[in-house]
């Protein structure tokens, strides 16, 4: 557009945010998004990023593989068999019908132990792993602010659920397609649906499940203020996932189940009954949005009052 | 009223019963090459973490560049480059790829000129044919160019450099020496600690001391080079004689070597030294030499601690 040629104060309607002078301008943009994208680029040069992913991904191929194995003599496996009568998310039975099952039988299968590791390990390592490298002093001193810092690593670590979640849903999905027949969806109520309406939903519950994780992300971005060792932080935040998830098994603590952020984790399939049960899904949100807010607020508190020794 | 580029008053830092800085006044002058001397453990580092908003003091005040410190963070900063205990990198990330995460932490720093400013900064530290390299693979003083070339992204007002010339070659030192007065003749304060006193001595024009968290001087180098008079020193073939007239003439704390006595002067303003010199040849004794040798700042400095230099106090 011509309009980007012209001088910004005799432009009416900018299509773009007015470009700003640099020497007048050098104390006003204090919140550019570029600390978050370089934190996002180094997040996924790193080796171990690149391995988590690459787990996640061949989770799906693997249990693609079982199961085709497991039924190439024609049986069924799992407990699902004949549809709609599997009230448990494990979805397992449904594959060979329909290879978009997989998508849901991955995501239940990674969502109680190996998504969430892999983002308690994102996320303890966010301050931790910058205090034991040393370089969280030169960030500071750039400066990068410790608020936007702390945000910049926040958000990384949230769009690292979705980039997980997706990987797992994608590869589950690939695999599923060559693997079995796909086609229109029997939901958990008993009715059918279109394949395009059905991939909507994947996509919807890939969502949910990133949305089960944001509660963990704040958890351990706030374990990673705690301590200069990023290793000892990602296993801090890694141990209390496993402590939550035994407590979660737990019948006779069933007085904390409700406080705990794995509570709700399965809701997600809820979003393929017809219509949608959405009180277990915004229940879920909700206990998210809770841990997200007091752990960022505790992060936040203990941050941007640490004196920054490492 | 804030004169200096940094300027502390009663700067006090204690970890439990421990004082790691206590009461700190310093006050660097703009555009003097500040040298911050003092053995390992004498509270420099926590200093430099105080003003650069690192730590918070448990009491006194801090001002950089003339605004409070750590409350005036994100307007000072992007006018200091730093150097803190050494360089820290990211191993897996290139030379160039470092210092544009640096930058893009400034969100002072312009993005467009991102690309430009990086290779301007390692091309004045030598590190340019290096630039595309993973940060690993370097060695230390590739590291420390690095990190200084962290510090040179923006045109800076102060640049706070602790050790910067640690793990480089004598060839390397030679060239951080030259930037580094490069910067100061372009109007650059500089803070420098330093272990190397004869490094403070070639470049610095001003010079603080530390020792156990306090203070102890602080001054233009020249002053402090003066603040301790030279010893006197007088070769001759007869020294127990020399020591004698001289302890007369109220010279103190004298030491015989061989053919040589050596020994504080009494204060200027009681004896002349042609006078002293007088003396000893009425008392007939031969002098062969007679003159105040000048004290270097390692001197000073161990006079002003009273332990060496790589003692940890």
């Amino acid at each position: 557009m011509s309009q980007a040629e012209q001088t910004p104060t005799t432009d009416p309607t900018p299509t773009h945010p007015t470009p700003t002078h640099p020497t007048t301008a050098t104390h006003r943009r204090l919140w550019t998004l570029g600390l978050f994208r370089s934190e996002l680029r180094v997040t996924l040069r790193r080796w171990r990023t690149l391995a988590l992913l690459g787990v996640l991904a061949v989770l799906p191929v693997l249990i693609g593989i079982a199961v085709k194995i497991e039924t190439s003599d024609g049986g069924s496996a799992g407990p699902g068999e004949g549809g709609g009568s599997g009230e448990g998310p494990a979805f397992f039975g449904q594959i060979t019908n329909n290879g978009l099952f997989l998508v849901f039988a991955a995501l239940a299968a990674t969502l109680p132990f190996f998504l969430p590791m892999a983002v308690g390990v994102i996320a303890g390592d966010g301050i931790a792993g910058e205090a034991s490298a040393g370089t969280l002093r030169y960030l500071l001193v750039a400066p990068a602010g410790r608020t936007r810092l702390l945000l910049a690593k926040y958000a990384s670590t949230l769009v690292f659920c979705v980039i997980a979640t997706v990987t797992v849903a994608a590869s589950a999905l690939a695999t599923g397609a060559l693997l079995f027949p796909l086609g229109d969806l029997t939901t958990i109520s008993g009715t059918q649906i279109s394949f395009s309406e059905a991939l909507l939903r994947a996509l919807l519950i890939a969502l949910a499940v990133a949305a089960s994780l944001v509660g963990l992300a704040a958890l351990g971005v706030f374990v990673s203020t705690l301590t200069n060792s990023g290793i000892a932080a990602m296993a801090t935040t890694v141990g209390l996932l496993i402590t939550v998830q035994i407590i979660g098994s737990i019948p006779q603590l069933d007085a904390v189940h409700p406080y705990l952020f794995s509570q709700h984790w399965l809701s997600f399939a809820d979003l393929l009954r017809d219509p949608v049960h959405y009180d277990d899904l915004i229940a879920n949100l909700r206990l998210q949005g809770l841990y997200a807010a007091v752990f960022g607020a505790a992060a936040w508190a203990r941050f941007t009052t640490k004196d920054i020794s490492a | 009223m804030i004169s200096g580029v940094i300027e502390t008053r009663a700067l006090t830092k204690r970890y439990g019963a421990q004082t790691a800085v206590d009461r700190l006044d310093l006050t660097v002058p703009p555009g003097s090459v500040f040298g911050f001397l003092g053995p390992n453990g004498s509270g420099k580092t926590t200093t430099i973490r105080m003003l650069m908003g690192l730590i918070e003091p448990t009491s006194g005040s801090a001002h950089l560049l003339g605004h409070r410190m750590p409350r005036a963070t994100p307007t000072v900063l992007p006018h200091v480059g730093a150097l803190i205990e050494g360089p820290a990198l990211y191993g897996f990330l290139s030379g160039r790829d470092n210092l544009l995460r640096y930058d893009a932490a400034d969100p002072t720093a312009d993005p467009r000129t991102r690309r430009t400013r990086v290779a301007a900064a390692l091309d004045r530290v030598g590190l340019s044919s290096a630039a595309a390299k993973k940060a690993k693979a370097y060695s230390l003083g590739m590291k420390q160019r690095l990190g200084l070339a962290a510090a040179l992204l923006q045109p800076r007002r102060l640049l706070v450099l602790d050790e910067p010339t640690n793990g480089l070659d004598p060839q390397g030192m030679r060239e951080i020496r030259t930037l580094v007065r490069e910067l100061a003749d372009d109007g650059t304060t500089v803070f420098l600690s330093s272990h190397l006193l004869d490094e403070i001595e070639q470049v610095c024009t001003h010079a603080a001391v530390m020792a156990r968290g306090r203070l102890i001087t602080q001054g233009t180098v020249a002053e402090l080079a003066a603040s301790t008079r030279g010893r006197l020193t007088v070769t001759t073939p007869d020294p127990a004689d020399a020591a004698r007239v001289l302890k007369d003439h109220g010279v103190s704390d004298l030491t015989v070597t061989a053919d040589r006595v050596t020994g504080d002067p009494p204060p200027t303003d009681l004896t002349d030294l042609a006078e002293l010199n007088a003396a000893l040849v009425r008392a007939e004794v031969r002098v062969r030499g007679f003159g105040l040798e000048r004290a270097s700042l390692e001197d000073v400095f161990v006079e002003l601690t009273g332990e060496g230099f790589d003692v940890a106090g």
